[in-house]
């Protein structure tokens, strides 16, 4: 009696532990494999890593997630994690995973000459590898170029009603209030937010896409967004998107001043690593010439490296001065950044 | 409670020689001792969590105070109560409409209505967003003919708080209505047939009968549905609402303090107490067991005409909104994206997904068969405590639970790591971390509520006379639970096994962060794709995901209707 129920827990048992190690891929990493926790999606990452494998015999293993939570992982699994890399968008996250301790420095000629230095860590901790800005976009049919100017500026009285941005709960408006913080102070910074949320012509929803379509849609004349988005809607097959795309240009603010918005996509070393050599020629692989060039054209950021082609979608919206703040500062104002938006009212 | 009981309804020959005394003192130890020890090592991911709250409360928790758990606090209660209303009128109508009443295509619609169950909440706010939305075609074409532009009409506003509540309405009704429909299934006839003997229309036989034997499952289903409205993260977000999910995901990732986010969920898991007493309560008040010996086919009422109209009507509506037009739209974007998005690691994803998923209904329903048993066995508030603590994890979202998951898994790793290192001068490294087994350990703890809460209502239309019969005849406790109550809540079995099995084809943030190296789900890749805002081309996955769950749906749905003796 007792023992056929137990004949079933057994077959459950060891039913699953068969499953286990049928469907688990190899747990050891290999000897020289580098081993990669990414916060970019696998689609903006993988392509890269084949070639890498490709060009180098030496096989990557990925694990693709959410930043704060394969930070956390990278955390709790301490000196015995596997992985030897950590990539991730925003330079707040890297920060993050710096000050948590489970990065170590790399000393890399390569890396150092490649990108300018206020988009890699003072310490080495952390390298940019993309560029993003987040300038303002207009419905061309509705506004005129000249009477945008700076991100302050549109908290004027003018634009009541008329700006589509996303929720504060996302990371890249809180790295636009960072930067701002950093830039005029917090008081002032929260004068203008409070100012700037009563010009919202709906409530926070969606994501950038959907500010760009509702801008094009007639909901609002200005719509705040990164520059990959517009450029995935440009080139999508959705052709209700690339008409909203069309009706909208962009303007670069804050030329006078300190320059657009920029955050990175970087790439850090693990405490943990132990494929450090292999490591680092993967770092460097995703600065070369032809990487850069790869941002560039399939997701329409912008390259850290100077002297990168730029794609013609890229050309069609200009050159533009870029905030030469070093990213570090969005980290550490982050949590700022979140709480005084909190106080303004920004949902 | 159920001894007394017992004496009144054992056969006199049976109860003067029961051996239970002797028995239960010979083993109690070993099942108490069994079920507070899985119950620990369930409870262990909410322990870690629920941890945060002997810390102390910093700067950012004031502030929290001041501007926003007011918010979170409302919007989380609105969305309950809003979600109440909409799964158990759409879940409990329905229910009764294809247990009890012929109309056409009744026998196709009794799975027809499970069907929801198979998309993620996301996903079907993605797709009405992108039907209703301002910048969506079905406004854009009114519009254009009209000539209206923005704010000249009204237009139901998609992303809202109603909207979530109808989004999530639509998904989590199939929790009531399986539950609902599978007690309506188990009730004596005898107790119908003498309401209506005496005189009682079918409606009334409904309120006064039917549905007060039935409350006590369908309280069952309304708490799962919602647990799972507490612990949604995805819909909420993407309508910019403010509940106490989007308000832990800020504060961790936001302001970068776990601590003070944990804290923020142990306060939610206040409100999910108060679900479980609410459910343990309904229970209690009224425990029904199935008295009648013979069951007969249910005499169906013959629906004709307009009536039978408006019933097929009613279960036309969910059905339609809650699947067929979602999944058009879903296929309509994978015809305009499919070359794109089908390749061999597709296949490799589907295949995965439904090894996991089988995989851990089968541990997650064995560990609930053990732990409702334990409970019934012996009833004592240690055991049942453990178990419902064991059950928070399907309220916790999936991010926070994970952590929770991973924090002694990793401790655990490392600790034997740091011993191998010590004593052999070997390193381990992680075993367990980071490996299929973290997954099914993961899924187990999410999901168990599902499967317990299953198999007690299961558990309890057995009456406690039956477990005595079966002792008295020599069988052991595992043997009752073997011989006589499995075989006799198959249906139940059944449903727990299917709703752990859909629920992990769409478990994202567990997965995203223990899976192993190289390893994707459907679920994953869907979210890979709709979190770039490529909502098209998360179709594809998203669209499988509700492919393989349908089939074991159609199986379930068989399986619950012919669990009923004289039921074809």
């Amino acid at each position: 009696m007792s023992v056929q129920f137990n004949n079933i827990a057994i077959k459950v048992l060891i039913g699953s532990l068969v499953l286990s190690f049928a469907v688990a891929p190899l747990i050891a990493t290999a000897d020289g494999e580098v081993s990669l926790y990414s916060a970019r999606k696998e689609k903006l990452i993988k392509p890269l890593l084949d070639k890498f494998t490709a060009s180098t015999g030496i096989s990557v293993n990925l694990v693709t997630g959410k930043a704060d939570a394969l930070l956390k992982r990278l955390e709790v699994e301490g000196k015995n994690s596997p992985a030897d890399l950590f990539i991730t968008t925003d330079a707040g996250r890297l920060h993050r995973a710096k000050v948590a301790g489970v990065l170590q420095k790399v000393e890399s000629e390569v890396l150092n000459k490649a990108i300018p230095s206020n988009l890699r860590d003072n310490d080495g901790m952390w390298f940019g590898i993309s560029q993003r800005a987040r300038p303002i976009m207009y419905v061309k049919s509705k506004v005129k170029p000249d009477e945008l100017s700076t991100y302050e500026a549109l908290a004027d009285n003018k634009w009541k009603k008329r700006i589509c941005i996303r929720g504060s709960g996302n990371i890249y408006n809180q790295s636009l209030v960072a930067s701002m913080i950093a830039n005029n102070g917090v008081e002032k910074t929260e004068a203008w937010a409070k100012k700037f949320v009563t010009n919202f012509a709906r409530p926070p929803k969606g994501g950038d896409r959907d500010q760009i379509k509702a801008a094009a849609a007639g909901q609002c004349d200005i719509a705040i967004a990164n520059t990959y988005y517009l450029g995935k809607m440009i080139h999508g097959k959705d052709e209700a998107q690339k008409k909203a795309a069309d009706a909208v240009a962009i303007f670069w603010p804050n030329q006078e001043g300190r320059g657009a918005h920029v955050n990175v996509s970087g790439v850090a070393m693990t405490k943990s690593a132990k494929n450090k050599d292999n490591a680092k020629k993967l770092m460097e692989f995703l600065v070369s010439k032809a990487s850069q060039q790869w941002y560039a054209s399939s997701n329409h950021e912008y390259p850290v490296v100077a002297d990168t082609q730029w794609s013609d979608t890229l050309t069609s919206w200009g050159k533009f001065k870029a905030d030469q703040l070093n990213l570090s500062k969005l980290g550490e104002l982050n949590g700022d950044a979140v709480k005084l938006m909190d106080r303004a009212g920004w949902k | 409670m159920y001894r007394s009981q017992n004496i009144f309804a054992m056969p006199q020959a049976f109860s003067s020689h029961t051996p239970r005394k002797v028995v239960s003192f010979k083993t109690p130890n070993r099942w108490v001792v069994l079920t507070l020890t899985i119950a620990l090592i369930m409870s262990l991911p909410v322990l870690v969590v629920g941890n945060a709250i002997f810390e102390p409360f910093n700067e950012n928790w004031q502030h929290l105070k001041e501007f926003l758990l007011a918010e979170y606090i409302t919007n989380s209660l609105i969305l309950m109560v809003g979600v109440s209303v909409g799964v158990l009128t759409m879940g409990v109508i329905t229910a009764w409409l294809t247990s009890m009443c012929e109309f056409p295509l009744r026998r196709i619609f009794s799975w027809l209505l499970l069907l929801p169950l198979a998309i993620p909440a996301y996903i079907i706010a993605y797709t009405y967003t992108g039907l209703l939305d301002f910048s969506g075609p079905i406004q854009t074409q009114l519009r254009e003919l009209s000539g209206w532009g923005y704010g000249d009409y009204w237009f139901p506003e998609v992303r809202s708080i109603e909207g979530a509540i109808v989004m999530l309405s639509l998904v989590l009704y199939p929790y009531v209505y399986m539950m609902a429909r599978a007690a309506f299934l188990e009730q004596s006839v005898g107790a119908l047939e003498a309401s209506r003997t005496l005189g009682s229309s079918p409606l009334n036989g409904f309120f006064r009968v039917a549905l007060p034997l039935a409350r006590p499952a369908i309280i069952t289903g309304l708490s799962l549905a919602l647990m799972e409205t507490l612990a949604d993260f995805g819909t909420v977000q993407y309508f910019g609402i403010a509940t106490f999910t989007t308000g832990i995901f800020r504060t961790w990732f936001g302001v970068g303090d776990g601590t003070t986010a944990s804290q923020l969920a142990v306060m939610m898991l206040f409100f999910v107490f108060a679900l479980i007493l609410l459910e343990r309560w309904s229970r209690k008040r009224a425990k029904f067991h199935n008295t009648s010996q013979k069951q007969t086919a249910i005499k169906r009422f013959q629906l004709k005409g307009a009536k039978a109209f408006w019933a097929w009507f009613a279960c036309l509506l969910p059905v339609f909104f809650g699947f067929i037009l979602p999944a058009l739209q879903l296929l309509w974007w994978v015809f305009t994206t499919a070359e794109e998005t089908i390749d061999a690691s597709f296949f490799s994803l589907t295949f995965n997904t439904m090894l996991l998923a089988i995989a851990a209904a089968l541990i997650a329903v064995s560990i609930a068969l053990l732990l409702a048993y334990g409970k019934r066995l012996h009833h004592k508030p240690l055991i049942r405590t453990g178990v419902s603590i064991a059950s928070l994890g399907y309220a916790v979202p999936g991010t926070v639970i994970a952590v929770g998951i991973m924090t002694p898994l990793a401790f655990l790793d490392n600790s034997f790591d740091a011993w191998m290192r010590e004593t052999f001068d070997v390193s381990t490294g992680l075993l367990l971390s980071g490996t299929v087994f973290a997954l099914l350990f993961a899924y187990t703890v999410r999901f168990l509520a599902v499967s317990v809460n299953a198999i007690e209502s299961g558990l309890g239309k057995i009456k406690p006379t039956m477990d005595d019969a079966g002792r008295s005849m020599g069988l052991s406790p595992l043997g009752v639970l073997q011989q006589i109550h499995l075989p006799l809540m198959r249906g139940t079995v059944l449903t727990a096994l299917l709703l752990v099995f859909v629920d992990v084809l769409k478990e994202l943030p567990a997965t995203l962060i223990l899976r192993p190296f190289n390893f994707n789900t459907l679920a994953v890749r869907a979210h890979e794709l709709a979190a770039d805002e490529r909502l098209a081309d998360a179709a594809t996955p998203a669209l499988m995901i509700v492919l393989v769950g349908i089939l074991p749906v159609i199986l379930l749905s068989r399986a619950i209707s012919h669990s009923r003796a004289g039921e074809q």
